[in-house]
């Protein structure tokens, strides 16, 4: 059984302007174990996506709608709030962006590691303690008895996201959140993040969902990928299909402008235009006005899903067989 | 949210380009002013106040310092509309005439603590240093006196003239205005937008003027109109003490001060002025709000109609 | 003026930034942002200068500019040493050289139509006067790629991709010969981050620009540059031509930083060997004795505790700073 399943989830946001659908639809699975990533750029939805299967966006002034949206056999659109509170840290963790503004300045790390310990898994005090002594050596915290005391100020960005991320594997959660955990870092304390949440959660059999801008990052770590364009997930499928298969015309259009380390040659090819506008409410595909591989039919009818050998499907009504690049 | 409708395309053409027609900044800046409910009336309020005291000699139904003892003590009726006070003076012709004193202070004031407390803010703020160390003990020394005291120490000194008075409010008033623009222009300073027109080799006098001052009208903004209130107060306070407008001229707040004895058998004399000086300062702070709303141009809404046009 | 030598030599550049000061006790030690820097750049060419926070990369870049006077150094621009210059001897040096910000909208004034900067840049100069003003700041956006109605639209109001292209329309007003980019496409999405590329590479050729590259994504650097030079903690620790410093980094810190960047490219990513540094930056104010990266470094031995590694020439224009190349 999947351990996440999502269908037609849609979180919208009313503004005097206008209706936002932040997400639209977004439908996936996910396997126990699986490692996913979800891509985009900004306004893509991709974080509200995450904060919306958590229950952690704000309704109002959300409206967070779904034709299914289970993790577990619970359903997370009607559990009752004491249910969710006992999901979120134990069944679901989240790892976010800045670790100085998601960790309480005012608290020690001793404090906040054992707060999900004591809250969900209901240790003592001396028990706890000794457990968050464990999960720094786990993260790879030096000389951890001694910094149980300290304050999250007194720890580099890399450090902090080791104790987020200690704190999210506190109660062995079935599913890790990472949203855009690494990208604050430097890219060589991404690399070592980035390694040991690897690690981590294969030894724990966590799957993950990684949720990031990078394609490097997405390329590097997950199993299958899902590419969000304006709230909408557009293209999804194994990793390797959908970097050397791509089948949207966004997914192209972000391979090509991404700079490679490795090769330089060709010209980066810009996607032209501005990001989307997430009040339009036409039925046509958001990608249209800044795409290259368009065909006539694009101009009249939604795109459907598509599906393609492997487990790969998109959102496109173009054929883009002749993008496609082999294997490196 | 920006509402960004157009496409910027580099070179390449697109299909649909739509064109905006827009609306100048000022333009905007009166439109989101006039959006303000608030800020809308106290302008109408306080328009009408200026009016009044203007049209003073036209408008008073009486000679604010005719004495008619006959009259004394008459409550609001339909002859006098808001009373006689112990003179038997019509009260609203006093209110009309007083508006005079009143606003021309508070104008006065906020002109005169402007021109001193900005320019010495800033130049503290921008330049630092001793010079920031020694302007700004001026001002602390200005401002361990309490003000009042201040204020009657200096018309005492040099005689209750309005000008002396409007100088002796402002003087208190300085102090704070120029400690405010310097804290915000310290903050200002810092932006990327200030080291940027450095970088385009900008002299610091432009810097300070078209760069920094735009930015920091917010809290200036905020400081007049808690002056201007303070001002009609204060000059208030000090015709209350005998120090500002001389008997038998009137102002609002000479009369208050006359009402006291009359609190209990007269009470019309005691409200009319403490209305009126109440509806002057929130007239007022709305105006303020609402300028300083205004004038920041991330407030303004959609600034323009779309007019789609293919191809 | 100096049309056969390099456009820009640094030479010992010297930034530090003294500690706040407490009543009681000893000073603190200076922040060491940048501590001996040294490099030439031809004209026409564009130095990527890359790094990790707090290497000094874009000190290094404020400090050429004079917009952070330095502690001690040369910056020679086109034969003369902009570092000892007055504030008023730099004034026409402003024009010669210009910088664009990572963060677009914050160093375009909040409270000016976006058009108005523009005209600013020309009138702090004395360009183009009358109604020639207009048309140039037409050319000029129609050269970035902005619509000219846009010229009356306030920073908020633009996407992040047209504020920096409004940005880098303002430093070309002035008609540079020299742009210090300061991790102007970090803050960008990858889509206008390629817009803003390709617009920076087409105006070096159109115009001739020379271009110091600041950016702590070596993806995008191995895009735009010529020359790159590694930074860590105030100091070049290897300078080679882009193609020797991505085929044949030597120094250490190098080798790992391009190891570190993601490639997007999954079977490339997943075959790919990484060397991953244990431990944390050290801080600027109390770097560590002898060679600075030894904490961190893989192939540290006894000796890099004590000597301060020399440049090291492997190659004519590559250097690295380390003992065990």
């Amino acid at each position: 059984m999947a351990l996440l399943s999502v269908r037609n989830l849609t979180t919208s946001f009313a503004t005097d302007q206008g209706l936002i659908r932040a997400v639209n639809g977004v439908s996936f699975t996910l396997e126990p174990g699986e490692v996913l990533g979800l891509v985009g750029e900004s306004g893509s939805g991709k974080s509200v996506t995450a904060l919306s299967i958590m229950r952690l966006v704000r309704e109002p002034p959300a409206k967070v709608e779904a034709e299914l949206l289970d993790f577990e056999g619970t359903d997370l659109l009607r559990a009752a709030p004491r249910a969710l509170r006992d999901i979120r840290g134990s069944g679901i963790a989240m790892v976010f962006q800045d670790p100085m503004r998601s960790l309480n300045p005012v608290l020690s790390i001793g404090r906040q590691l054992a707060e999900p310990l004591i809250r969900h898994l209901r240790m003592e005090a001396a028990a706890a303690r000794r457990r968050a002594i464990e999960l720094l050596e786990m993260v790879g915290i030096p000389m951890a008895e001694k910094r149980l005391g300290s304050y999250p100020h007194q720890f580099s960005g890399g450090m902090r996201q080791r104790v987020m991320i200690a704190i999210a594997l506190s109660c062995n959660p079935r599913l890790l959140i990472a949203d855009e955990a690494t990208t604050a870092l430097d890219v060589t304390i991404q690399a070592q993040i980035v390694e040991l949440v690897r690690t981590l959660t294969k030894n724990l059999g966590t799957a993950v969902i990684w949720i990031s801008h990078d394609l490097g990052l997405v390329a590097g770590l997950c199993d299958r990928v899902n590419v969000m364009y304006a709230g909408r997930i557009v293209e999804t499928g194994p990793v390797r299909e959908v970097f050397y298969r791509p089948a949207h015309g966004y997914t192209i259009g972000l391979i090509g402008c991404t700079p490679r380390v490795d090769r330089v040659g060709t010209p980066l090819k810009p996607i032209n235009g501005l990001p989307p506008n997430l009040m339009d409410e036409a039925p046509l595909c958001p990608f249209l006005p800044r795409c290259d591989v368009a065909v006539p039919a694009c101009h009249q009818t939604m795109p459907v899903l598509r599906s393609l050998p492997g487990g790969h499907s998109a959102v496109c009504l173009a054929d883009l067989t002749s993008h496609h690049r082999g294997a490196h | 949210m920006a509402a960004i409708l157009t496409n910027d395309t580099g070179k390449a053409a697109r299909d649909e380009i739509l064109t905006l027609r827009f609306a100048s900044g000022a333009r905007l800046a009166s439109r989101q002013f006039l959006r303000n409910l608030p800020a809308t009336s106290g302008l109408v309020v306080l328009a009408l106040l200026c009016l009044a005291a203007i049209a003073a000699p036209l408008i008073s139904p009486f000679d604010p310092i005719q004495i008619k003892l006959s009259a004394k003590l008459q409550p609001p009726s339909w002859a006098h509309l808001l009373g006689t006070d112990h003179f038997g003076r019509d009260v609203l012709s006093r209110l009309l005439y007083g508006a005079r004193v009143s606003l021309s202070i508070g104008l006065m004031v906020v002109a005169f603590s402007t021109s001193f407390g900005v320019p010495i803010g800033m130049t503290a703020g921008f330049m630092r240093g001793n010079v920031d160390n020694v302007l700004m003990r001026l001002m602390d020394a200005f401002l361990t006196f309490p003000p009042l005291l201040l204020a009657v120490a200096i018309v005492g000194l040099l005689g209750p003239d309005l000008r002396n008075v409007m100088a002796a409010i402002g003087v208190v008033q300085v102090p704070v205005l120029a400690r405010i623009v310097r804290a915000s222009t310290l903050s200002a300073r810092e932006e990327t937008y200030v080291m940027a027109a450095r970088a385009l080799g900008a002299s610091p006098l432009r810097i300070a003027t078209r760069h920094i001052l735009r930015n920091i009208l917010s809290p200036i903004m905020v400081q007049l109109t808690i002056g201007f209130s303070a001002a009609i107060i204060a000059e208030a306070s000090l015709s209350f003490l005998g120090l500002g407008t001389q008997p038998p001229n009137p102002s609002w707040g000479r009369d208050l001060a006359e009402a006291r004895r009359y609190m209990a058998d007269a009470p019309w004399l005691f409200l009319a002025p403490t209305a009126t000086i109440m509806l002057a300062v929130l007239s007022i702070n709305f105006v303020g709000d609402g300028l300083r709303d205004a004038l920041d141009p991330r407030s303004w809404r959609t600034r323009a109609r779309v007019a789609s046009a293919k191809g | 003026m100096n049309p056969a030598g390099p456009l820009l030599s640094v030479e010992g550049l010297v930034v530090h930034f003294d500690a706040p000061r407490s009543a009681f006790g000893p000073a603190a030690p200076p922040v060491r942002a940048v501590d001996g820097v040294s490099f030439t750049l031809a004209r026409g060419r564009t130095l990527g200068l890359v790094g990790e926070s707090g290497c000094g990369k874009s000190t290094t870049g404020y400090a050429i500019l004079q917009l952070v006077r330095p502690t001690s150094g040369r910056v020679v621009f086109d034969g003369t040493d902009v570092a000892a210059l007055p504030a008023k001897g730099l004034r026409p040096f402003r024009r010669r050289m210009q910088i664009i910000f990572q963060d677009a909208s914050a160093s375009l004034n909040p409270r000016m139509p976006v058009g108005d900067l523009i005209t600013e840049a020309l009138e702090i100069h004395c360009l183009h006067r009358g109604a020639g003003r207009g048309r140039r700041v037409r050319q000029l956006l129609d050269l970035v790629g902005i619509a000219p109605h846009l010229a009356e639209r306030f920073p908020h109001e633009l996407s992040g991709g047209q504020a920096q292209r409004i940005a880098i329309c303002r430093a070309l007003a002035v008609e540079p010969e020299l742009i210090v980019c300061d991790e102007a496409v970090s803050a960008l999405d990858v889509s206008i981050q390629a817009q803003i590329v390709n617009l920076l590479q087409e105006l070096q050729r159109e115009l001739g620009l020379t271009y110091i590259f600041i950016s702590h994504d070596l993806s995008v650097v191995r895009h735009v540059s010529d020359e790159v030079a590694v930074m860590y903690l105030g100091r070049i620790v290897e300078r080679a031509s882009r193609q020797r410093i991505f085929d044949a980094a030597a120094h250490p810190y190098s080798r790992a930083l391009l190891s570190a960047v993601p490639i997007p490219d999954p079977d490339v990513e997943r075959a790919r060997e990484r060397v991953i540094l244990i431990g944390d930056l050290p801080s600027p104010a109390n770097p560590p004795s002898g060679c600075r990266f030894r904490t961190r470094c893989p192939e540290v031995v006894e000796a890099c505790a004590t000597k301060d590694p020399p440049h090291k020439f492997l190659a004519p224009g590559h250097y690295a700073a380390c003992l065990r190349v």
